[in-house]
């Protein structure tokens, strides 16, 4: 009930983090599939290399292995996660570096095995190796609830929960947040993805408030419906790269929300009319 | 005396499998298979609800009990406990938990008479949000400071009070107490039933929100202000 008291959209401080030696482990899951989870993955990934902080991303939708195509390095893998459990190379060796920036790695899942080949302790193993090197260990959870969450979610310090702003979808974060809790871990943040202004302001879809009032918890980013972001995805160059997205603005202040930055949520209209794009101009909150 | 350590029955769906809160839980689970394997083919495919009293049992542990059963063609379907560590512990297994009635020699799943006001019936406070996946089983009543979200279920042989909203599955009166009754500070359930009756939310939104209370009355459900 505590929650209700704060306000439903709260920005980060970067407080409060568990203190453990190096980077940050930070899973992003959702519970359903489709929401958005690898994409996110990638673009703060990207977001946060541009700010200049050592990240590496860990596939582990073992059998259905994607964020490897939506950061272009599908051609450059040799060696995955479930090699380096079971010992046929190095972890270095599985590690992919990016083509843009050269402290951005990616460790891809297998696209032969399943779920079974990793277990929690592995990851947490792998990532306590990984800690001392970087800033940021980026868990990319498959969807669902069983061993491939399990894996995903045991070695995190910080959950980010990706959900549409539709009921279903609202439903499984809801059932997700009950399990982190049950883990004895924090519940986490909430991104929604794929937000569409004039739907929410007709009342046909559901508002960042209508989603915060049933999970409770509090939102590090609102990421807006973008035709950029499929082309994006597609060709292996994620939109938080491309300066005139919005949502690849929104993914970047997520990023910097991470890295402890008080950035201010952005405007869901499209562009606003001039009145209200004065009016942020005068507020001092432009962010664009 | 091993009856005081491990005791087993048959329940009206399986076997009830009673373990003393205060042994070494060790000691009681080779004295459970010990038990088993005296007698397998009794036990051989039986639907086993596991009652662990106060005892906190951590995920390893129940994990442990759990193959312990299946290794021996058992299914272990239900947990009751008073131990929140043990209820996470089970939910995170994906089993059904239900509160144990914290008196000795209690009789879980038979019905009781009783009056609700009657002394010493048990209820159970839970002091957080019910989230979707969440279900709560009690022999008594059941009030929630938080909300059960769309998704929780919560059935209860007493009256259930949220203090917070209701929008999961609600079962006050299970045992066909029709003067069972559900409150609740914004009443819109998924799905309402008091003993035999059952009643879904009016579709409509953005309702002005108000305690709520529902009863039988006249042979179905109704809802009216609640204090």
């Amino acid at each position: 009930m505590a929650e209700r008291l704060k306000p439903a959209i709260s920005t980060p401080n970067g407080a409060g983090y568990p203190a453990r030696p190096g980077g940050r482990v930070v899973t992003i899951t959702s519970g359903k599939g489709g929401v958005g989870k690898t994409t996110t993955t990638a673009n703060i990934g990207i977001a946060l290399a541009r700010l200049g902080r050592r990240v590496v991303m860990i596939d582990t939708d073992i059998g259905l292995r994607n964020l490897d195509i939506v950061l272009g390095l599908e051609s450059r893998i040799v060696y995955d996660i479930v090699d380096v459990v079971e010992g046929r190379c190095k972890l270095r060796q599985a590690m992919i570096k990016h083509k843009q920036f050269p402290e951005l790695y990616l460790i891809p899942a297998a696209q032969t095995r399943d779920k079974t080949a990793v277990s929690p302790a592995d990851m947490v193993q792998i990532t306590d190796q990984l800690r001392p090197e970087f800033d940021f260990i980026l868990v990319d959870s498959p969807a669902g609830i069983e061993r491939g969450f399990r894996n995903a979610l045991a070695p995190a310090d910080e959950v980010l929960i990706v959900t549409n702003p539709e009921v279903s979808a609202v439903r499984d974060a809801d059932r997700i947040i009950g399990l982190i809790e049950a883990e004895k871990k924090d519940p986490g943040k909430l991104i929604l993805n794929r937000v569409k202004a004039d739907m929410v302001r007709r009342g046909e879809m559901l508002s960042p408030t209508d989603v915060t009032d049933i999970l409770g918890i509090s939102i590090i980013g609102i990421v807006p419906e973008d035709e950029n972001v499929v082309p994006s995805s597609n060709s292996g160059m994620p939109v938080a790269l491309n300066e005139s997205s919005r949502a690849g603005l929104a993914f970047r202040n997520i990023a910097r929300r991470l890295c402890g930055e008080n950035v201010p949520f952005m405007s869901l209209e499209p562009s606003g009319n001039i009145l209200q794009r004065l009016s942020r101009l005068f507020a001092g909150g432009s962010n664009e | 005396m091993r009856d005081d350590r491990v005791g087993i029955k048959g329940i009206k769906d399986g076997l009830l499998i009673t373990l003393n809160q205060d042994e070494e839980w060790r000691e009681l689970t080779s004295e459970l298979a010990k038990r088993i394997d005296g007698q397998s083919q009794f036990f051989s495919g039986a639907r086993i609800t596991v009652d662990l009293g106060a005892r906190p049992v951590p995920k390893h542990d129940l994990g442990t009990l759990k193959a312990l059963l299946e290794r021996r063609g058992m299914t272990l379907t239900v947990v009751l406990s008073d131990s929140t560590t043990t209820i996470d512990a089970a939910q995170a297994l994906d089993l059904r938990t239900s509160t144990a009635i914290p008196t000795p020699g209690r009789q879980p799943y038979e019905t009781q008479d009783y009056s609700p006001e009657e002394e010493g019936i048990t209820g159970v406070l839970l002091r957080r949000t019910l989230r979707s996946g969440r279900t709560v089983h009690s022999q008594g009543h059941v009030v929630v400071l938080g909300d059960v979200n769309p998704g929780a279920e919560i059935v209860a042989s007493g009256d259930v009070i949220v203090w917070g909203k209701l929008r999961g599955n609600v079962h006050a009166g299970a045992d066909g107490d029709e003067s069972a009754m559900v409150c609740a500070l914004d009443m819109t359930p998924n799905q309402l039933r008091i003993a035999g009756y059952i009643s879904t939310s009016p579709p409509e939104r953005r309702r002005k929100t108000r305690p709520e209370m529902a009863l039988v009355r006249g042979g179905r459900i109704i809802v009216e202000a609640w204090g």
